[in-house]
């Protein structure tokens, strides 16, 4: 008599999500998308005041290179009260930072369910969907969703002129007052 | 009653939000669940509250009352668990609602053209004539998006 193998399981893919705090709303963003985290504190050195009609998220831009960083406020952008961050990921392959008041945990999600199609507002925009961690429903946000192409456009448009240090002005800061 | 009279029967589950009751074909109805937690996170979609886990699955729930009678639903007993047509494609939506929902056959009255897009036909039960809802256009979805876009282009065409 033939013993049936036994089947192989394959593990469960998986991907790594930081999940990140604005103003108590709990996020998560794919690890992989995540180039650096700094604080804010890290960046008050090198970033200049920027300040386009009609986006007010974004007050500071970085510098790096022959490329810019806006850096856009998690809270203005969800439109929950403002706060100052404390600290800012910087979005792989985007031109955005994004200011959070703090990093909730690092964990693993195996399942990302598409945003319900009720939502039909810029929502769809903002986030890749949804998980849960810890019993709990999280929206996981897509890194491109924070500054559209006019909103970069609109940015460029009222970017200030280069300092006489080129990627470093110590004036400037990224408090979000 | 005859055969093709009974024929004519349909089910509807009859749900209360406050002090009026309304139909929804029994067939659109997936659960009745008891009330659970509320997921909250920024969107800017009005009549979505959240969502809520159900059997692994993320529910969003809309309130319908609010359009209906003009009232919040504010004492909240269940969520009557409806199935929400996106083309050929369907997903549920949470509608909460106060009181026991009820199943009954009836016969169903097909809404005229001037009917709200809301109804999509009319029953009467014990008495009442009562409103049978039109899932797909009380709850918002993509149709909701370009309805808001043609009416911003047609303000701008009429500036």
């Amino acid at each position: 008599m033939r013993v049936a193998a036994p089947a192989k399981t394959s593990p469960a893919r998986t991907e790594q999500i930081i999940v990140f705090r604005i103003c108590g709303e709990l996020f998560a963003v794919s690890s992989a998308s995540v180039q650096e985290v700094r604080s804010t504190d890290s960046f008050s050195g090198s970033s200049t005041e920027i300040s386009a009609p009609g986006l007010r998220k974004v007050r500071h831009v970085v510098r790096r290179g022959d490329r810019s960083l806006f850096i856009v406020s998690g809270a203005l952008h969800f439109d929950l009260p403002p706060s100052p961050g404390t600290l800012v990921f910087v979005l792989r392959k985007t031109r955005t930072a994004l200011l959070v008041d703090g990093i909730e945990k690092m964990t693993a999600m195996s399942r990302l369910q598409a945003l319900p199609k009720s939502f039909c507002h810029e929502e769809r925009l903002w986030y890749r969907g949804l998980t849960t961690v810890d019993q709990t429903v999280i929206p996981v946000v897509n890194p491109e969703g924070f500054l559209s192409p006019e909103e970069l456009a609109l940015l460029d448009a009222f970017m200030p002129p280069p300092a006489g240090r080129d990627v470093e002005n110590t004036e400037g800061t990224v408090s979000d007052s | 009653m005859t055969v093709s009279a009974e024929l004519e029967l349909q089910s509807f589950v009859l749900l209360r939000l406050g002090e009026r009751r309304f139909a929804v074909p029994a067939n659109q109805i997936a659960e009745l669940v008891a009330p659970s937690r509320v997921f909250k996170f920024p969107h800017r979609t009005a009549q979505i509250e959240g969502v809520i886990l159900r059997r692994g699955r993320i529910v969003p729930v809309c309130d319908v009352a609010e359009s209906l009678t003009g009232r919040k639903v504010t004492s909240r007993r269940l969520y009557l668990l409806a199935v929400r047509h996106y083309g050929a494609q369907t997903e549920w939506v949470a509608l909460p609602v106060t009181g026991e929902c009820e199943l009954i056959n009836a016969e169903m009255t097909v809404a005229a053209e001037s009917d709200a897009p809301h109804v999509a036909g009319w029953l009467s039960h014990a008495g009442d004539v009562i409103e049978v809802l039109n899932i797909d256009a009380i709850t918002p979805g993509p149709g909701e998006m370009r309805a808001e876009g043609e009416a911003t282009v047609a303000v701008e065409a009429r500036l």
